[in-house]
């Protein structure tokens, strides 16, 4: 056990600070100047994270990654959180997509889109809820019918981030109608931009749009662009959300340890030595640092076996529930201004606060990460 | 960064469980915590032998100069065993403290040793034969006199040191502070050895307890807090881990480490315990079932150095000013 960063990985660490510090636009770090210039300065941000070899950073060379040990993802992501700059935006590109392709593409997909996921001229998005397919993704309804060499697509999406702009989609469909649950599933790759495909938004608590609706009617997709084989479409899902919790941990924790950071400042100023509000942010400051350290556990694990550690499954879990009891104790600290959009770090909490209510439904809802726990690690018996 | 033991520790971590559950199946630990002794003087001699009492003192001290973290181990396992007798009183408290010519007695299972950190309790006063307290500023060993007393954990109780006892110094006053670090790290690993425990009891009898003709953890009000529970007790021993790779490398961190392992992790072991016997139901609250003597121990230790709030206080001071 040695809990320090290896000579190698303090190498690593120095690289990014300093690289960081050079590198960051001031339109990322300071108050917003409207959304279209934000996105602009993010997307640019994206890129620049490329050329410096830091995104797909632990996807193979051959493919324009940089075969980097997970140990430096988990160095990037601090750096990024320490640092306050956003993550590369194609998320969905490099934390999903992007490894599916990897785990189950053909050649030919992988030459066609993972560099121009790293670079972030493709953004990608999520197809996978459907409005009767929540937690039940076994239930999705979206059908894909092989007609000669293409399949024509016709259904619904929703809870999809980046669809707005997204150019591609990955696609859990039902390519054989008359099956049911697990059977019959086909995942693809569907062109956002292609003749039938029409994205709305969906406003959310926070005011905002970050999630879309998806309707697809009658758009065709190439056999091409079948990940895994047809019918055989749930595994391959699966590997998605695998890859999704795996790598989600470093990158929540770290946006975490921001939120506690600005909480701790305000504290300062605010609190006056209130014992309670004292003893709650000691109490959060303690359960960041479990998370970060069974990051850390999980994270050995993985680059030991190779596997990931059943201690990764409560990752999501703890975080989910921590970021909603922190923002909403920063409301507590800014007292009845809590109510003001326009107060104090100007709709920050309240925004941050509003959001956390999604943590514990989206990427998998609590429910269901208590369930896969109970059945997977536990070896209870199945409920369902 | 590597959060991982290595093959020897894990290796004396699977001789350790081995050896304790032959030695402390829950019915020994019943009859032991129930008899007027509250513990088997034998065992001594044998945690001498196996080499567990002086596994951090240094070779020239008869010890074998290895160092907290293989201690940590024990720890866990020792509280996972729920072990009746003073080694958490004699090795994480006194031991370190020790001059090298009292040491080697220790090590050798000839004496054993308690300390009076911040007050007059003492743990395991009436089986220990000397107290290290604070006296004007120095160090001084006191003969273990006093009064036993009752106390809700029979497997590990308190004592009243008398006071104005004839001593002898053997530091200066400052290795209190030390000791308290490392009373915490090797309490929060107890109290990991022990939700685990109570964790493992409990989910075995959620799949073989039966009712309305289904195994109980079928029922999601019922596997979700297992899932609670083993979420906690992963989190608390990330913490312990590090409080106790703190310790060993006398890293700068110590001090608040292991304040947030002792306050977080004596909490979950102490929920985890609740939800196991609520999950038992009736039989896991009678008597005669082991899980009080874990809810027991699991709240001794929340209590001692002061409940997590106190430790809360601390992490607070460091991280607020």
């Amino acid at each position: 056990m040695d809990l320090r960063d290896t000579p190698e990985e303090v190498a690593f660490r120095t690289e990014v600070r300093g690289w960081l510090e050079a590198n960051i636009p001031t339109e990322l770090t300071g108050p917003r100047s409207g959304e279209e210039a934000y996105a602009r300065a993010w997307h640019d941000w994206s890129r620049k994270l490329s050329d410096a070899g830091y995104a797909g950073l632990t996807w193979p060379k051959e493919y324009g990654g940089s075969g980097a040990p997970y140990s430096h993802q988990a160095i990037l992501l601090e750096e990024l959180a320490r640092a306050e700059a956003p993550q590369h935006m194609g998320v969905i590109g490099l934390g999903m997509a992007g490894p599916t392709i990897i785990a189950h593409g053909t050649d030919a997909q992988k030459t066609r889109y993972l560099q121009k996921i790293m670079t972030a001229e493709e953004i990608w998005c999520q197809g996978f809820s459907e409005p009767d397919a929540g937690s039940d993704l076994a239930a999705a309804r979206t059908s894909a019918r092989l007609e000669g060499d293409h399949f024509v697509v016709d259904g619904q999406k929703l809870w999809s981030s980046f669809a707005h702009i997204a150019d591609w989609c990955i696609l859990v469909t039902r390519s054989d109608p008359e099956s049911t649950k697990h059977a019959g599933m086909t995942y693809l790759l569907v062109d956002m931009h292609a003749p039938g495909v029409e994205v709305r938004p969906l406003r959310q608590i926070t005011g905002e749009a970050e999630f879309n609706e998806i309707f697809f009617t009658a758009v065709r997709v190439p056999v091409e662009n079948v990940v895994g084989e047809i019918g055989q479409g749930w595994a391959v899902a699966m590997t998605t959300l695998l890859h999704e919790r795996a790598t989600l941990g470093f990158a929540l924790t770290a946006s975490l340890e921001v939120n506690l950071r600005k909480l701790i400042t305000l504290a300062r100023e605010r609190t006056e030595g209130d014992p309670i509000l004292r003893d709650r942010i000691a109490r959060e400051w303690i359960e960041l640092q479990a998370l970060r350290l069974t990051n850390y556990r999980a994270l050995t694990q993985l680059i030991k076996t190779g596997m990931p550690g059943p201690e990764g499954s409560v990752s999501k879990l703890q975080w989910s529930e921590a970021n909603q009891r922190l923002t909403k104790l920063a409301l507590e600290v800014l007292g009845p201004e809590a109510q003001l959009w326009n107060g104090d770090g100007a709709g920050y909490w309240q925004y941050q606060q509003l959001r956390s209510r999604g943590n514990t439904i989206e990427a998998g809802t609590s429910e269901i990460l208590r369930n896969i726990i109970a059945e997977r690690v536990l070896g209870l018996p199945r409920s369902r | 960064m590597d959060f991982s033991f290595t093959e020897e520790q894990e290796q004396l971590r699977r001789e350790a469980r081995t050896l304790l559950a032959d030695r402390y199946p829950p019915e020994r630990v019943a009859e032991l915590a129930d008899s007027a002794e509250g513990w088997d003087p034998a065992s001594w001699g044998e945690l001498a032998g196996l080499g567990w009492i002086g596994v951090s003192v240094p070779e020239e001290a008869g010890g074998a100069g290895l160092g907290f973290l293989e201690e940590a181990v024990l720890f866990e396992e020792l509280g996972r065993a729920l072990y009746p007798g003073p080694y958490f009183s004699t090795v994480a408290l006194a031991l370190p403290e020790l001059p090298a010519e009292l040491q080697r007695d220790v090590v050798e299972g000839k004496t054993r040793w308690s300390a009076s950190l911040d007050g007059s309790l003492v743990p395991d006063l009436a089986i220990v034969d000397r107290v290290l307290v604070a006296r004007d500023g120095k160090l001084v060993a006191v003969p273990a006199e006093g009064e036993a007393l009752e106390t809700m954990d029979s497997t590990r109780r308190l004592g009243r040191i008398a006071h104005g006892a004839e001593g002898e110094e053997v530091g200066d006053a400052s290795a209190f502070e030390r000791m308290r670090v490392r009373a915490f790290a090797a309490l929060a690993l107890e109290a990991v050895g022990i939700a685990q425990r109570a964790l493992e009891l409990t989910v075995e009898h959620a799949k073989t307890r039966e009712q309305f003709g289904k195994p109980i953890g079928i029922y999601q009000a019922v596997s979700h807090r297992l899932s609670d529970s083993y979420a906690m007790t992963e989190l608390a021993r990330s913490l312990s881990y590090w409080a106790a790779w703190c310790v060993a490398e006398q890293d700068d961190e110590a001090r608040v480490a292991a304040a947030a392992a002792k306050s977080y992790a004596s909490d979950v072991a102490v929920t985890v315990c609740e939800y196991a016997i609520q999950v038992h139901g009736g039989t896991g609250f009678t008597w005669e079932h082991p899980l009080h003597r874990y809810y027991k121990r699991a709240q001794w230790i929340q209590s001692y150095g002061g409940y997590p709030a106190v430790q809360r206080a601390e992490i607070a001071a460091a991280i607020l000013g």
